[in-house]
């Protein structure tokens, strides 16, 4: 498996998140923002976790707009595989890849905490390792990860299997508790939890791993 | 020209820091506060003379980039300079 990692000014899981794709066999290029190509060959795009460009104006607002993510636009929509984790959930919903947006937490305040997920259906690359309603834990860490789409389009993405993830115990004052949601082509997750934050022994927990090394075992595999 | 774009969330959509502000004013004995909306006022230099299509480009940048229209809306003010 080819994976690229997109690297923005302010992030800062891009290593952790490289770490995580090579650990599950995966040859692994980081990209700053301002190339424009995304390279041949590449199976799957890693949009990190962090505080692109500050966060300035809306978190990923900036960074939807940087060069890069034109060509990440063209790779998703020829196919191409992209997982977008906490920030890149939302420089994905910013691009308009992912509906909805994340809002500022409920509480307002910044949650940085394991927490329990349930994975809502194993009908994707990336969530075909575990099996459907499993719960797992993974690390939460953010302040605007309250996710908000409108009435229709939440019924759509639970009318069609889109919610990968929901929140056992929602803590950011979600709608239906989303934690992560799939493209209309189930090519493009955007999730809040940090999978590559617990993918090791040494993190305490591995909740995360299964999720890489399935990636790279069905990319292997095609 | 300037023109000032601002920014609101949209009625409906949870503004939990306009909340903490409603508290905050309630706590300090403002009393009949209803409700607290916190948006954002973005002013824009421009250099163009020509009014409508400033608040054009405007709109587009609103679109595109100033305000997520998923939960926010907005409204362009342009004022003239030199002019009342």
């Amino acid at each position: 498996m080819r994976a690229a990692v997109i690297v923005f000014p302010g992030s800062n899981c891009d290593r952790d998140l490289k770490v995580a794709f090579q650990n599950a066999g995966a040859n692994v290029e980081m990209i700053w923002h301002k190339e424009t190509q995304i390279p041949k060959g590449v199976d799957v795009i890693g949009i990190p976790g962090g505080f692109s460009f500050g966060d300035y104006l809306r978190c990923g607002a900036i960074a939807a707009n940087s060069p890069i993510c034109r060509s990440v636009l063209a790779f998703a929509e020829s196919g191409g595989y992209v997982l977008g984790i906490c920030n890149g959930f939302q420089i994905l919903t910013e691009t308009g890849l992912l509906p909805g947006t994340l809002l500022r937490n409920e509480n307002i305040k910044y949650i940085c905490k394991p927490i329990e997920i349930k994975i809502e259906n194993c009908n994707s690359v990336f969530t075909s390792g575990y099996r459907a309603g499993s719960v797992v834990t993974m690390p939460i860490a953010h302040q605007d990860g309250n996710y908000y789409a409108d009435d229709n389009t939440v019924s759509r993405l639970a009318g069609e299997d889109r919610v990968a993830f929901r929140y056992v115990d929602n803590p950011n004052g979600s709608r239906d508790g989303i934690a992560g949601v799939l493209s209309e082509n189930r090519r493009v997750l955007g999730m809040m939890p940090h999978p590559e934050r617990m993918a090791e022994p040494m993190h305490g927990n591995t909740g995360g791993r299964r999720l890489f090394q399935n990636l790279a075992g069905l990319m292997e595999q095609a | 020209m300037k023109a000032i774009a601002t920014i609101m969330l949209r009625d409906g959509v949870l503004d939990p820091q306009g909340d903490a502000v409603r508290r905050a004013l309630d706590h300090m004995g403002f009393a009949g506060i209803e409700d607290v909306r916190q948006g954002k006022v973005i002013e824009l230099a421009l250099s163009g003379n020509d009014p409508e299509q400033a608040r054009r480009d405007v709109i587009e940048m609103c679109e595109r980039l100033l305000a997520n229209t998923v939960i926010e809306s907005y409204r362009v003010e342009i004022e003239e300079c030199g002019r009342p």
